[in-house]
């Protein structure tokens, strides 16, 4: 009989936090390609060296605690977990077991425009390692990494497919950015996962034992972690090809698979207990507040927002809210009454089509929400063309110059009695034309429609100078 | 001779310019080396100390000597181990850092156990420190040469570090004064730990106003340490008056009456016979003395809780020591290899069997049963103490069970050091409590000495009652004269 299986998974998502120093140490938090240009005697575990936890840190942390509605402790408390490895410089992490920033939280985020809910177990603040790099018979050590804050999100097994986890992941990807409390940049690794992995039955009843892939590093490596580890378990489970244990694995990105490291039988005792050096660390309901009016609407809610109060594509609202600054550009034009759907429009081909020219931010671009208003505005009072706006966008952006200012010399002649004289006396200077129009030459019509465009230099609005024309030859 | 004078004293005669820093630096140097000769006191002398000058300072143009545990700024640092011997630190611990803004001159860095494990003054790299009273004898430990200088008179005082007595009963041993502040008075950063939560700074002095002058000189909140607090309200210095109206201490009965030892040598009968006449004498001085009791069952868990929180930490704190940023680089294929061979050449057999006893505490199932039992104990007894203190001023109590022990008698290690008279200053690392150990007498021509602990924050309180005891009897500002 065939059994029905689906994989489950948790997550451990690490990411590195922005801020000016470690977080416990003086030592520059910033990326360099210079090796150990960053570091302080605390980096590096020099003796007699303690640790001073970094309050800025403590407070981002609190501020996605507090976006995934943990739990958040009174009095927060610091671990040492033990291993020696050469990139540990104190042979110990320093990390929170005993009392994390927050517990029993969840996130919504949403898979092919469908809600969901990861519930969170845990968030974490704790310090990178070094960074190692090994050559053919020798490996150095770059410290620029020691000490690097981070923030562990531990997730509950809820993850039913590859899809869900990789849906995940990005969503708390966009929150960081949204936040600014990193760049979570997984090109530069500053977003590693650990995934754990098992196969379960119809009824939710585990079948394998947990498998835990350690320190996975992209999103397209998490998902093929994923679909590796779900072929191989169902195949052992199903076929008997291997025995499963309970194991740890690391994914290697040239076979697309997984490897074992260790299994449960050699698995490390970290030895934890609670750092000394740090006093319990209060957080006070004040500090919650604070951080709690500074996180801005979250990316999820935006785009609801786009699809079912804008009536947005999803197209679109997927691209407005890909990035913080262009869903604030447009959020802005919504706020000064600009068409919802002509602003979408506008945002998504016009700007990010110049923006993408040469990868420059909506910040720094020059035609602001104010400007775009007045393109728009001109083209739905019908004193511009939809091909004059575009013309106008370009030059502004190029002579850094206000819409304004083009629109003026653009502008259409639209007012009736200025053109009704103008037209009037042009007839009266070309009474054979006018007869010759009469008596059957009809398309001498245009020949006077010319002539108005050569007095006005073009602007004359067409449709009112045909319409006047019309009248003033015919009477 | 000079250095045998008091701080204040030697500070008056560098101000009226009728002795000079050099002459100071030039004595000590030179009692350094006759020292290091007969006791092997030092870990490093220092040939050429910098000299800042005279201020109004007290401690300023005045040798001092430095525990090897404390990180000196181009001076070799080695914590008295093979795994540091060539360590040269390029910062300065901040208490370092203050005596240097005080224009203090370290002259040399004192031996000690190996990090501070040790209780005997025999597990330094540089070999067994000598006590000077008595060259047969042990000092006790850890800061074995910081009490042997300072009771030989190479300078007026040395700083120590104190994790379960190190400072405390080295200093009796000695017949000199140790105090260790309220945990957090001075910063621990650039100091090499043992076991972070007992660890204290201090000093050995010959009395206890020089004690004050240089803890207000280290004292202070540091950025670098989370746990300094802010005592720049408290100058111990000037709150020394030797006024001790209505102050009250106690000493409990459990651990200093004669009828709780069986077999009792002669040397501990003397102790504690000394003991009770010096109660008396500060009973008739005007502080009042109680007998109070204390469960005994508790008081014998000291020793145990001591030895699992201790180890624990330990294990944790040195594990940075592998060779690879600092220390002597080990040898073998691959990393691993390199940090094994390190740590089994690097440490002495006594630490290494308390890596054990701390790896195995920690250890996923036995943590419950040890570690986190042995600080439930922990917190026990500091209540235990912090009820005392509701009442009292102070603890006073005998320090160890008689003079110092002969070095060819060496069992006063860990697992042999069981009784209470022994252990019972740990007490003062568990609460954190500012405790100070004053001479108090002479066993068999070795001196003896006793201890006052009080309750946090009352350093200064605690101080001015050892200096008003201090001043009822003659031990005050001794040099060890050698059989």
């Amino acid at each position: 009989m065939e059994e029905k299986l689906h994989v489950v998974i948790g997550l451990e998502m690490h990411c590195e936090l922005k801020s000016n120093s470690k977080v416990f140490s003086t030592g520059k938090n910033s990326y360099s390609d210079t090796a150990n240009e960053n570091i302080s005697p605390v980096d590096m575990a020099f003796p007699g060296i303690l640790p001073v936890l970094n309050k800025y840190s403590v407070e981002e942390a609190c501020k996605m605690a507090s976006i995934l509605h943990c739990d958040i402790t009174k009095y927060m408390l610091f671990d040492r977990k033990h291993y020696f490895y050469p990139d540990l410089p104190k042979g110990y992490q320093i990390t929170q077991c005993t009392r994390p920033v927050g517990i029993n939280g969840y996130i919504e985020y949403d898979l092919s425009n469908e809600i969901k809910r990861a519930d969170i177990t845990d968030i974490h603040l704790e310090e990178d390692a070094a960074a190692l790099d090994h050559m053919h018979n020798t490996s150095t050590i770059d410290y620029n990494r020691a000490g690097v804050p981070l923030l562990e999100v531990v997730t509950e097994p809820c993850f039913r497919s590859a899809e869900e986890a990789i849906a995940f992941l990005e969503n708390m990807i966009k929150i960081y950015q949204y936040t600014n409390i990193s760049d979570a940049d997984t090109k530069r690794g500053q977003v590693r996962c650990d995934v754990n992995i098992s196969l379960a039955n119809e009824n939710n009843e585990y079948v394998t034992p947990r498998v835990e892939v350690k320190n996975v590093n992209s999103l397209s490596n998490i998902y093929n972690t994923i679909k590796y580890e779900e072929k191989r378990q169902k195949n052992a489970y199903l076929n008997h090809t291997e025995e499963l244990v309970q194991e740890t694995r690391r994914y290697d990105e040239e076979s697309n698979t997984t490897i074992r490291m260790r299994t449960k039988v050699d698995a490390i005792d970290y030895k934890y207990f609670v750092e000394p050096n740090i006093p319990p660390y209060e957080i006070s309901s004040d500090l919650l507040d604070k951080i709690t009016k500074e996180i801005p609407e979250l990316p999820l809610s935006r785009k609801q927002r786009y699809l079912n109060e804008y009536n947005l594509t999803l197209e679109d609202a997927n691209t407005l809210i890909k990035n913080k600054e262009i869903s604030d550009y447009y959020d802005e034009c919504i706020k000064l009454g600009i068409d919802k759907i002509q602003a979408a429009n506008w945002v998504t081909v016009n700007i990010l089509g110049e923006l993408n020219k040469d990868n420059s931010s909506i910040k720094d671009f020059y035609i602001t929400p104010i400007y775009l208003k007045q393109i728009i505005d001109s083209i739905n009072n019908n004193t511009i063309s939809s091909k004059q706006a575009k013309e106008i966008f370009n030059k502004s952006i190029v002579d850094k110059k206000e819409p304004k200012e083009y629109l003026k010399e653009n502008a259409q002649i639209s007012d009736e009695s200025y053109l009704r004289d103008l037209i009037n006396k042009i007839v009266e200077n070309n009474l054979e034309q006018k007869q010759a129009y009469l008596n059957g030459r009809t398309n001498l019509f245009d020949y006077f429609v010319g002539q108005v465009m050569k007095e006005t230099k073009g602007k004359a609005n067409p449709n009112m100078t045909k319409e006047i024309l019309n009248e003033v030859l015919n009477k | 001779m000079l250095n045998h004078l008091s701080i204040e004293e030697l500070h008056q005669k560098l101000i009226k310019k009728e002795i000079t820093v050099e002459d100071l630096v030039n004595e000590s140097i030179k009692l350094s080396k006759e020292l290091q000769d007969s006791c092997n006191a030092f870990d490093f002398i220092i040939e050429n100390p910098k000299n800042y000058g005279v201020t109004d300072n007290l401690l300023s143009g005045i040798p001092y000597g430095v525990k090897a545990n404390y990180s000196t700024k181009n001076i070799l640092s080695s914590g008295s181990s093979n795994t540091l011997k060539d360590y040269v630190p390029f910062f300065d611990a901040t208490a370092i850092k203050k005596l240097n803004d005080a224009h203090a001159i370290i002259v040399n860095k004192t031996a000690m156990d190996e990090f501070g494990m040790g209780g005997t003054g025999t597990t330094c790299r540089t070999g067994t420190v000598k006590n000077p009273w008595d060259n047969t004898r042990m000092t006790a430990g850890s800061s074995a040469g910081s009490a042997c200088a300072v009771a030989y008179g190479v300078y007026p005082y040395a700083l120590g570090t104190d994790t379960g007595d190190s400072i405390r009963k080295p200093a009796a041993y000695c017949g000199i004064v140790g105090y260790k502040p309220t945990y957090g008075m001075i910063s621990r950063y650039g100091v090499f730990p043992f076991a972070s939560s007992l660890d204290h700074c201090g000093v050995l002095t010959r009395n206890v106003k020089d004690a004050a002058i240089v803890v207000d000189n280290m004292k202070g909140i540091d950025e670098n340490d989370m746990t300094t607090w802010n005592s720049s309200n408290i100058n111990l210095y000037k709150s020394i008056t030797g006024e001790v109206n209505n102050k009250k201490l106690c000493y409990i009965k459990e651990i200093c009456d004669i009828s709780n030892y069986d077999n009792p040598s002669d040397e501990l009968v003397s102790h504690l016979n000394n003991f009770k006449e010096k109660i008396e004498l500060i009973r008739s001085n005007g502080i009042e003395v109680d007998e109070v009791s204390i469960d005994k069952k508790l008081l014998n868990t000291v020793a145990s809780v001591y030895v699992v929180l201790s180890c624990a930490e330990a294990t944790s704190n040195m594990s940075n020591l592998t060779g690879i940023i600092f220390g002597p680089k080990g040898e073998g294929e691959g990393v691993f290899d390199q940090i094994k061979d390190h740590r089994t050449k690097g440490f002495s057999p006594l630490i290494k069997r308390r890596f054990v006893i701390g790896s195995y505490v920690l250890q996923r199932e036995n943590q419950e049963r040890y570690f986190k039992n042995a600080q439930r104990v922990r917190r026990l007894i500091v209540d235990e103490w912090d009820k005392l203190f509701k009442k009292y001023d102070g603890v006073i109590l005998p320090v160890g069970s008689g003079p110092a022990k002969k070095l060819d008698d060496d069992s006063n290690t860990l697992a042999n050091g069981t009784t209470i008279l022994e252990e019972h200053l740990q007490i003062g690392n568990f609460g954190g409590f500012p405790s100070i150990t004053i001479p108090d007498g002479f066993i068999n021509n070795l001196p003896v000495g006793l201890n006052i602990t009080g309750k946090r924050y009352d350093d200064a309180n605690v101080l001015n009652i050892a200096y008003k005891i201090e001043s009822l009897m003659d031990y005050k500002n001794q040099i060890a004269e050698r059989k």
